[in-house]
């Protein structure tokens, strides 16, 4: 099932060969004016391999997976994407970096834009990287059909909009959307935790055909830990960290702790 | 034997518009089934297949835009197990369980004829309906409560609910005022959006108390410690607001609100989506021990792990008609179950063959004349395409699974499955994926 390191595809695995695909070291990260979320955590994902990260649910993975995206600066660690160190976050980053990472949010509903046909939420990276021009619907088409094909989405889903499909359907667009731009790393964060046993079962596959095909690494996180061991080579457990006992506001992500086990 | 709920043909329609033309979307098709009084039925299928619109239909939560027909009887009183266990808790709840035992549900119950029949029920209080329930109640009702598949799910099935009230042809009026959180709980899907964020959950327990029962002003606060302990919800915890709870202490919260009525059907709907593996458990066993004071439980998930701890009997829902409706512990284990579709179903899971089933759902608004299933099956043929299979003896298929298991094809039982066969792509099904070309 994980394709092996040496299988290549990607610019940047050429150039940097054995280096690993993500490197996090010692990353401390959280929200202003609240204890940190993340508290020196290191991971590395290796080229070409797929590390699943479990954990329940609160317990800082998601704030790593966005630091690990270039999402969200953390207070404190570094990370290197392919050996090469990241300097920037957000818009910050350069383009290469930002680029060469796929992410699939947990919630399609609040990672699309309700206003694009499925179609255009697929092509909208290959637009807004400027890959293809803006206007050019028939460039996009050709990148968009086969990716949409490979994730079951047919005919006339994708001239729909998000309101008008399910939340499965909706989630494959958004593995597409990730998958557009041929990125060398994918990150799924709880991608399936919302949805059936199929759908799961079709969006991994698709997953695993595109990761044979390019040599992409993965960074799989959630908390199924059936799935997470079928479908990933390496499995690493989220350490556990300590809640402060007073309660009081915590962050959004923040949900289930320790001390209501 | 009488069922506590007896849904019968129940269809739901949505018109929609789309693309400036009006649509009629079949969400829920000729559903029937019966809820034996103790019993847990895990209403199971991929997202989108009508089974959250059957939860809503049952308590008339749907939109206007909604047409619902066939009926939906509950049984009129509460079988006497249940009151006992919500009086031992020292809640003065019966002053709010006068309810619906009014009209007509007395003479036509078979009260008392089927106690004798009553072995092996689940539940406890079987030896006793009579002594302080009154002939208004529907009492002996046990029987069918361990009998799972046996349940008959004919169109008569529903004749020991004559005095029933039909769900599904009840005003807002008497919906809002006897059924609502009185009879039908709610578990909902997302309790942290189903709660009310500006006030606390003590103070939401209150409300809910001081609406469904009758307990005096002073009782209130005793009141509201016993609802929040019943579902395990911490006491230091009620004057947090619902933001500040985790989720699974939201998802207890609103289990407080949904036990507070004493209401003997109660109806999750999703209760476990978005929860991690831990809580799910854990939420699956304190459902599974509310039925175990006598509540009945109709969850509706897509979450087959979670419907396999909890559920007796298991409907599997495809397209918006149920297709099978089995024992549990066959569905799950040997012989498995014996709709193509729900093969195919418990197949998807990582813990058996890993395997997506090729294609998607057909859309509710366009379901071709025969079996919905058919353009995905393996095992179609032409009469599939053409004829509507009915579900007949559990299951609505032309070509049913055989029940004997044949050497080498059974499904794997989920124990006896610690490790994974190496490539998930590789679909460990026994049906070839011939038809596979047709839809991709």
């Amino acid at each position: 099932m994980p394709s092996t390191p040496e299988a290549s595809g990607s610019a940047v695995q050429r150039e940097k060969g054995p280096a690993p695909a993500l490197e996090l070291r010692s990353i401390t990260a959280g929200y202003p004016g609240r204890p940190p979320v993340v508290r020196d955590v290191s991971l590395t994902v290796p080229a070409g391999e797929s590390v699943a990260l479990l954990g329940p649910s609160g317990c800082g993975k998601s704030t790593l997976a966005r630091v690990a995206a270039l999402l969200h600066r953390p207070d404190a660690g570094s990370v290197s994407l392919h050996g090469a160190p990241v300097t920037g976050w957000r818009y910050r980053a350069p383009r290469a970096q930002r680029t060469s990472i796929g992410f699939v949010f947990q919630q399609p509903r609040t990672a699309a834009d309700p206003r694009l046909t499925l179609a255009d939420l697929i092509a909208e990276p290959l637009r807004a990287t400027r890959a293809v021009p803006r206007r050019d619907r028939a460039a996009a088409d050709e990148h968009v059909r086969p990716l949409a094909a490979s994730v079951g989405l047919t005919g006339d889903l994708l001239t729909r909009r998000p309101h008008e499909v399910s939340d499965g359907q909706l989630q494959r667009a958004c593995l597409a959307r990730a998958l557009v731009l041929r990125p060398s790393l994918l990150i799924c964060d709880e991608m399936t935790a919302m949805l059936d046993a199929s759908t799961t079962a079709t969006l991994v596959n698709a997953v695993e055909s595109y990761r044979a095909e390019t040599g992409a690494a993965l960074l799989a996180i959630g908390h199924d830990r059936p799935l997470l061991t079928r479908w990933c080579a390496r499995l690493v457990d989220y350490p556990a960290l300590p809640v402060p006992a007073s309660a009081g506001p915590r962050p959004p992500s923040l949900r289930e702790t320790a001390h209501h086990h | 034997m009488s069922p506590l709920l007896s849904v019968r043909d129940l269809s739901v329609r949505f018109t929609v518009h789309r693309s400036r033309s009006r649509r009629r979307v079949a969400a829920v098709t000729g559903a029937s089934f019966d809820l034996a009084p103790g019993e847990c039925l895990a209403l199971v299928g991929e997202s989108g297949c009508g089974k959250s619109v059957l939860a809503s239909a049952l308590l008339g939560l749907l939109p206007a835009n909604a047409t619902t027909t066939g009926n939906a009887l509950l049984a009129p009183a509460p079988p006497a197990g249940d009151e006992r266990a919500l009086t031992a808790d020292g809640t003065a709840l019966e002053n709010g369980r006068g309810l619906p035992t009014g009209p007509g549900d007395g003479p036509n119950l078979p009260t008392g004829a089927d106690a004798g029949a009553g072995s092996g029920s689940s539940l406890p209080t079987d030896a006793d309906t009579g002594a302080g329930s009154g002939p208004g109640l529907l009492t002996g009702v046990g029987a069918g409560a361990g009998s799972g598949p046996g349940l008959p799910t004919g169109a008569d099935a529903g004749a020991g609910l004559e005095g029933g009230l039909d769900l599904l042809s009840a005003g807002e009026r008497v919906l809002a005022s006897r059924v609502r959180g009185r009879l039908v709980g709610l578990i909902p899907q997302s309790p942290a959006g189903h709660l009310t964020p500006v006030r606390t959950i003590r103070s939401q327990l209150a409300e809910t108390i001081r609406e469904l029962t009758g307990v005096s002003k002073a009782d209130l606060g005793g009141a509201v410690l016993a609802a929040a302990e019943r579902a395990a919800f911490p006491a230091d915890h009620l004057d947090l607001h619902p933001h500040e709870l985790s989720g699974g202490l939201a998802q207890r919260a609103a289990t407080a609100l949904a036990l507070v009525g004493g209401a003997p059907l109660l109806l999750a709907d999703e209760p476990t989506t978005g929860l991690d593996r831990d809580l799910v458990d854990r939420t699956v066993a304190e459902l599974r021990g509310h039925v175990g004071t006598g509540r009945t439980l109709l969850m509706i998930t897509h979450d087959l792990a979670a419907a396999e701890q909890i559920a007796d009997r298991v409907a599997v829902m495809y397209a918006g008609r149920i297709v099978e409706l089995t024992d549990a512990a066959s569905f799950f284990g040997s012989p498995g179950p014996r709709h193509p579709y729900a093969r195919r179903l418990l197949d998807a899971l990582p813990t058996r063959a890993f395997a997506p089933i090729p294609g998607m759902p057909p859309e509710l608004d366009a379901l071709p004349s025969g079996c919905a299933f058919a353009p995905r099956c393996a095992a179609a043929t032409p009469v599939c395409t053409t004829d509507l299979p009915l579900l007949e003896n559990g299951v609505a298929c032309h070509h049913p699974h055989t029940p004997i298991p044949h050497p080498g094809t059974d499904i794997p039982r989920l124990s006896d499955h610690p490790e994974f066969p190496a490539d998930p792509a590789e679909p460990a099904s026994e049906h070839p994926e011939k038809n596979d070309a047709l839809h991709s």
